[in-house]
C-alpha cells in the first residue's frame, strides 16, 4: 500500500480506538475528518436529515480531555456515529423522516442514546431513513432519496437506508438503526456491511419511535463484525423503561469473536433458495456454504415450514401495529397541524392526510381494516395465530440447527424509482428478513460476494433467542476467511 | 313525579340494569408513569413524556395499581385470573394523547364476583362480572368566549378500575344501595377515595325493561358518565319511563348510548348501535402479561381490612345495636371509624351510637360537610357522653355543648366550664328556685293535689326552665316532693 494514505473516516471503531487509546489520534481530528467526509460526500449520498457538527465538535473536545486526564476509556470512546431518525435525542430534531415530525424537538432521549453517551461516542447527526420505518428502498423519506455508495444511481435499501449508506460511505464509523422486518439487515447487505437485529427483548426500545412494537429492535450497523460485537456490547441491557426488555445478564460478545465453526450445524431453508431468488445471490449463498463446510461446519438444506405466510403474517401484523402507534400524529400536541380546518375531525383528517406520505397511508389504511371488528377474526386474529406456529417451526428448527443460514434479500440494490409504482412486489422482498422479528430472533447480514454489477451481497445468519454470540462467532469466522468485507466502494458523481 | 294510571302501566313492566363503575385508584403515582395522581394542581403540571404518549415512550405498569385491582377483587368476592393482559382500545379524541386508551378487554385481572345489598324486601346478591385495569384520559375545557378548547392533560393515565356487574338491579333503589356498597367496600379497602366532586367515582348505566314474567331481555340502552348517587337515581327513573312509554305507543326501543343531562332532568341519544366506535382492540404490545400467582394473591388477602358488611354484624353481636344503626354507622368509613374512636375511649355505646346516629349526621348534612371535616377528634364526644352520664351536665345541655363543639372544636370540657353549664346540685339554691315556682303556679299545684301528676312534670319543667336547663332534675323533683308533700 505505501503511500496511499487512508483516510480515519476509512476505519472501524476497533482500529480507531486503538490509535486514540494510543493517542496516535485525537478525537476531534477524527470527528474533523467525519464531518469533512459528511461535507464533501453528503450532498451525493443523501445519508443524513440532521448534522449535529458543533455539538460534536464540543463533545469531541470533551472526551479527548477525558482521556488525557486518563479518565475511564470505554472502547468505543471518541467513535464518531450517526441514528437512525427515528431514535429520540433530546434536544435534536428527531422526524422520522416524516413532514409529520419535520419540526419534533424531543425533551428526552431514547436509553441507547443515554447509552451511547456513556460510552463516550459522538454523536454525528441523524440519518435518513423510510417514512416511521416503512419501506425498503428510503425512497418514502419526505426529505430526500438516499444514494448507494456503491452505485449512487440505486438505493441504499431499507429503511435504515441512511444508516447503511453513511457507513459505507464513510460518513459514519457505525451506525444505529432499527430493524421491525428487516430494516437494519436489508440495507446492510445492499450497501456491503454488517448489520444485526438483535433478539427481540435485548435492546430497550424507550425512545426508538414506534413502528411496529412487537416486532422491531434497534441494532448496529457496523464495518465489520468486531465493531457489531463492541456496539452490541453497548447497548444491549435490561431496561426498567421498556417492559419488554428482557432482564438476562448479557454475555461480553467480543469473547464471540472466535475463528472456528467446526462441528457448528447450520441449516439452510429450502425454500429460501429454490425460488423467486437472483441467481447470482443465490451463488454467493452456495459459495458461502461451502466456505463454512471447508471451514468444518455442517452445512445442510431443510424444509422451513410455513414460508409462504411469513411475509402476508408480517404486513398484517406490523400494519396492524403501525395504525395504531401512528394514530397520535393528529396534530393536537406537537407534529404537522394542517393550516385551515373547520372543526375536529376536519383537523384531524387534514393534518394526517397532509402529514403522512403515501406508504404510510396505505399500511395505516390496512391495519386498520385488519383490526375492524369485521375483519378481525380473519385477518389480525389469523395472523397471530399464525405467528405463534411460526415461533414453534423455529423452535423446532434450532432443536437441530445452531443458525439458519441464507440470503439477506432475493436480489441486489435497486435502481432508483425501480420499485416504487409497485408495493406488493417491495413487500414480497422482504420474505428472508421478516421470520427473524415475527419469532424474535436475532439476525445478522453479513458480505459474502458482489453480483456483475458491482454491487455487493448479504448473506443472512439467523439464530436462537439470546445465542448472538453463536451469530458473531459464525459471522467472525467467514469473515476472517473471506475478503468482502475489505472492499469499499468509492463514492463519486 | 306520575300518574295513578303512570304507576300502574308501570307495574306492568320490570326493570333491568346493569352498571359499570369506575372508580380512580388511590395509587400515589399513575398507572404506566411516576408523575402523581394528586387531584388539583395548575393544567397540565402533572404530566411527563410517557403519559402524554410522546413518540418513543413506553408503559410500564405500576404494580400497585395491579394490587389494588386485586383487592377490590378479593373485597367483591372474585376469581383472580393469574394470567391477564392489557389491551389497546383505540379511538380519536384529543384529551387521549396516544389515540388509545391502555385498558383489559378479554383477560381482566377479577372475574365472576358479587356483592350482598340490602333491599327493602332483605338481602340481594349482585353479580360482579368482571373487574379490570386501564387509565384515565385527559379534560377537554371549552371557553365559549374565546370559541376554543383547551386540554388538561394531569388526569390522564390516572389508574382506574372499572367494574361491570350482571344486569341484576332491578330499581333504582337498588342501584343506590349497589353503589353504596360499593363506594363503602373502596373506602374501606384503601382501593379509592370515591370522591364523587373529583369525578374518582362515576358509573355508566345499562338499563331495559321487559312486561313482567317475560323471560329475555329488552333491548337496552347506555347512559354514559353519571356522577352522582343522585343521578343514577334520577337517569334510571327517567330513561325506564321512557323505554316504557316508547313500548306503550307501540314503538320500540333503539339499542344507543345516550347522555344523561343533570340540568334537564333527560337524556339525549348520543349515537346508534350503527354509529359505535369500533374500537380495534388488540393486545398492547408494550406491556408483557401480568401474572398474579398464588403467594402474591395471599398475601394481599391477608392485607384485607375488616369490610363494611362484616363490621356491620359485628355492631349488632358486639354492641347490640339495632340492624338499621349498624347499617348507617359502616357506610362510610371515615363515619364507622369515627364511632369506633369514640366508643373505645367510653362505656356507653348506645349514648355515642345516638349521638352519631341523631346529631352529627344531621349537623354533617345541614353544614354540607364531611365526616373528615368534623373539627373535634371522635373522644371529645366520648368525653361528653361522659359528662352527661356522670351528672356534670344535663341532657339538654349535653346538645348546647355538642354544637359548640362544632363550632369551635373546644373540648366539651373547657365548654362546660367557659360557659357556666355545670349542673345546679346546691340544694339551698335550688329549694329557693321550687318554692317560687309553687308560689307562682297556685292552679298546677292544686291539680297535683288533686292527684293529676301531668301538673308535677309541669313544675318540674318550670323548675328547669327556671334554672336554664342546668338544674339538676333528680334534686328538683325531690325537693318538689317534698315541698308538696
Amino acid at each position: 500500500m505505501g503511500d496511499i494514505r487512508v483516510e480515519l473516516y476509512e476505519l472501524t471503531a476497533h482500529e480507531l480506538g486503538n490509535l486514540i487509546r494510543r493517542r496516535k489520534i485525537s478525537v476531534i481530528e477524527l470527528t474533523k475528518s467525519l464531518l469533512d467526509r459528511i461535507s464533501n460526500t453528503d450532498c451525493i449520498l443523501g445519508s443524513y436529515i440532521s448534522v449535529c457538527e458543533e455539538e460534536a465538535i464540543e463533545r469531541a473536545k470533551q472526551i479527548q480531555l477525558k482521556i488525557d486526564s486518563g479518565g475511564d476509556c470505554p472502547p468505543l470512546a471518541g467513535i464518531p456515529m450517526a441514528l437512525k431518525d427515528n431514535i429520540c435525542t433530546r434536544g435534536i430534531r428527531t422526524t422520522c423522516a416524516s413532514k409529520m415530525l419535520a419540526d419534533f424537538v424531543p425533551p428526552y432521549n431514547a436509553t441507547v442514546v443515554e447509552k451511547m453517551y456513556s460510552q463516550g461516542t459522538i454523536l454525528l447527526g441523524k440519518l435518513n431513513m423510510d417514512e416511521f420505518g416503512m419501506g425498503s428502498t428510503t425512497e418514502n423519506s419526505f426529505f430526500k432519496k438516499t444514494r448507494n455508495p456503491w452505485d449512487t444511481e440505486r438505493v441504499p435499501g431499507g429503511s435504515s437506508g441512511g444508516p447503511a449508506a453513511a457507513v459505507a460511505g464513510g460518513e459514519a464509523i457505525f451506525a444505529l438503526g432499527s430493524d421491525t422486518g428487516g430494516s437494519i439487515r436489508q440495507p446492510a447487505a445492499f450497501c456491503g456491511i454488517v448489520g444485526m437485529k438483535p433478539t427481540y427483548g435485548a435492546v430497550s426500545r424507550f425512545g426508538l419511535v414506534a413502528f411496529a412494537s412487537s416486532l422491531e429492535q434497534i441494532g448496529p450497523l457496523t464495518k465489520d463484525v468486531t465493531d457489531c460485537a463492541l456496539v452490541l456490547n453497548a447497548i444491549t441491557g435490561y431496561d426498567r423503561m421498556d417492559s419488554t426488555s428482557v432482564d438476562i445478564k448479557h454475555p461480553d460478545y467480543t469473547k464471540a469473536l472466535v475463528n472456528d465453526v467446526k462441528g457448528m450445524k447450520i441449516g439452510i431453508p429450502k425454500e429460501y433458495i429454490d425460488r423467486g431468488i437472483n441467481n447470482e445471490v443465490k451463488k454467493a449463498i452456495l459459495n458461502a456454504a461451502e466456505v463454512f463446510k471447508k471451514l468444518g461446519a455442517e452445512c445442510e438444506e431443510f424444509s422451513l415450514p410455513l414460508t409462504e405466510y411469513m411475509v402476508p403474517v408480517y404486513y398484517l401484523i406490523s400494519s396492524a401495529e403501525a395504525s395504531s402507534n401512528l394514530a397520535r400524529y393528529d396534530g393536537i400536541r406537537y407534529g404537522y397541524r394542517a393550516e385551515k380546518y373547520s372543526g375536529l375531525s376536519d383537523l384531524y383528517i387534514k393534518s394526517r392526510s397532509e402529514g403522512f406520505g403515501a406508504e404510510v397511508k396505505r399500511r395505516i389504511i390496512l391495519g386498520t381494516y385488519a383490526l375492524s371488528a369485521d375483519y378481525y377474526d380473519f385477518f389480525y386474529k389469523k395472523a397471530l395465530q399464525l405467528r405463534t406456529l411460526i415461533y414453534d417451526s423455529f423452535s423446532r428448527t434450532f432443536e437441530k440447527y445452531d443458525l439458519i443460514m441464507g440470503p439477506t434479500s432475493p436480489a441486489t440494490a435497486y435502481k432508483i424509482n425501480e420499485k416504487t409504482d409497485n408495493p406488493l412486489e417491495m413487500y414480497l422482498a422482504d420474505i428472508y428478513t421478516v421470520p427473524a422479528n415475527l419469532a424474535g430472533l436475532p439476525g445478522i447480514a453479513v458480505p459474502c460476494g458482489f453480483d456483475s454489477n458491482g454491487l455487493p451481497i448479504g448473506l443472512q445468519l439467523t439464530g436462537k433467542p439470546f445465542d448472538e454470540s453463536t451469530l458473531l462467532r459464525a459471522a467472525y469466522t467467514f469473515e476472517q476467511n473471506t475478503e468482502y468485507h475489505r472492499i469499499r466502494p468509492k463514492v463519486d458523481r | 313525579m306520575f300518574s295513578y294510571l303512570g304507576v300502574v302501566i308501570r307495574m306492568k313492566y320490570e326493570i333491568i340494569i346493569g352498571l359499570e363503575i369506575h372508580a380512580e385508584l388511590s395509587t400515589k403515582s399513575k398507572i404506566f408513569c411516576s408523575c402523581t395522581t394528586e387531584f388539583g394542581g395548575e393544567a397540565n403540571t402533572h404530566c411527563c413524556p410517557i403519559c402524554l404518549g410522546m413518540p418513543g415512550t413506553l408503559p410500564v405498569l405500576n404494580r400497585k395499581v395491579v394490587e389494588y385491582a386485586v383487592k377490590a377483587g378479593l373485597a367483591m368476592n372474585c376469581k383472580i385470573e393469574e394470567f391477564s393482559k392489557l389491551d389497546r382500545k383505540n379511538y380519536f379524541y384529543p384529551d387521549l394523547p396516544k389515540a388509545y386508551q391502555i385498558s383489559q378487554y378479554n383477560l381482566p385481572i377479577c372475574r365472576d364476583g358479587y356483592v350482598d345489598i340490602d333491599t327493602g324486601s332483605g338481602r340481594k346478591r349482585i353479580g360482579i362480572t368482571r373487574i379490570h385495569i386501564e387509565e384515565d384520559a385527559g379534560k377537554l375545557i371549552h371557553d365559549d368566549e374565546s370559541m376554543s378548547s383547551f386540554i388538561d392533560y394531569n388526569r390522564c393515565g390516572v389508574p382506574l378500575i372499572e367494574i361491570v356487574t350482571e344486569p341484576d338491579l332491578r330499581s333504582s333503589e337498588e342501584a343506590k344501595a349497589f353503589l353504596e356498597s360499593i363506594k363503602a367496600i373502596l373506602q374501606y379497602t384503601g382501593v379509592s377515595d370515591c370522591k364523587m366532586q373529583e369525578g374518582s367515582l362515576r358509573a355508566d348505566v345499562n338499563l331495559s325493561i321487559r312486561p313482567v314474567g317475560q323471560k329475555e331481555f329488552g333491548v337496552r340502552t347506555e347512559m354514559k358518565n353519571l356522577n352522582s348517587f343522585r343521578s343514577v337515581v334520577r337517569a334510571i327513573e327517567w330513561e325506564a319511563q321512557r323505554q316504557i312509554e316508547v313500548i306503550e305507543s307501540g314503538g320500540s326501543v333503539i339499542q344507543e348510548t345516550r347522555r344523561w343531562d343533570d340540568n334537564t332532568g333527560m337524556s339525549y341519544s348520543m349515537r346508534s348501535k350503527e354509529e359505535a366506535n369500533d374500537y380495534r382492540y388488540f393486545p398492547e404490545p408494550d406491556l408483557v402479561p401480568v401474572i398474579i400467582d398464588g403467594k402474591w394473591i395471599e398475601e394481599i388477602k391477608k392485607s384485607l381490612p375488616e369490610l363494611p358488611d362484616v363490621r356491620k354484624k359485628r355492631y349488632m353481636s358486639d354492641y347490640g345495636l339495632p340492624e338499621y344503626d349498624a347499617w348507617i354507622l359502616t357506610r362510610s368509613k371515615a363515619l364507622s371509624d369515627f364511632f369506633e374512636t369514640a366508643v373505645s375511649k367510653s362505656k356507653n355505646v348506645k349514648a355515642v351510637s345516638n349521638w352519631i346516629m341523631g346529631d352529627l349526621l344531621r349537623i354533617l348534612k345541614e353544614k354540607e360537610m364531611e365526616v373528615e371535616d368534623i373539627p373535634f377528634p371522635a373522644e371529645y364526644l366520648a368525653r361528653l357522653v361522659d359528662l352527661i352520664d356522670n351528672g356534670t351536665i344535663s341532657s339538654t345541655i349535653g346538645k348546647a355543648v355538642f354544637q359548640k363543639m362544632f363550632a369551635t372544636g373546644k373540648e366539651p370540657e373547657v365548654i362546660v366550664k367557659e360557659e357556666g353549664m355545670e349542673v345546679i346540685s346546691d340544694e339551698t339554691e335550688l329549694n329557693h328556685i321550687v318554692r317560687k315556682i309553687i308560689m307562682n303556679n297556685p292552679q298546677s299545684v292544686a291539680d297535683y293535689k288533686n292527684g293529676k301528676q301531668k301538673a308535677f312534670g309541669f313544675l318540674v319543667g318550670q323548675a328547669m326552665k327556671e334554672t336554664k336547663g342546668k338544674g339538676n332534675p333528680k334534686i328538683i323533683n325531690k325537693l318538689l316532693k317534698d315541698l308538696l308533700g
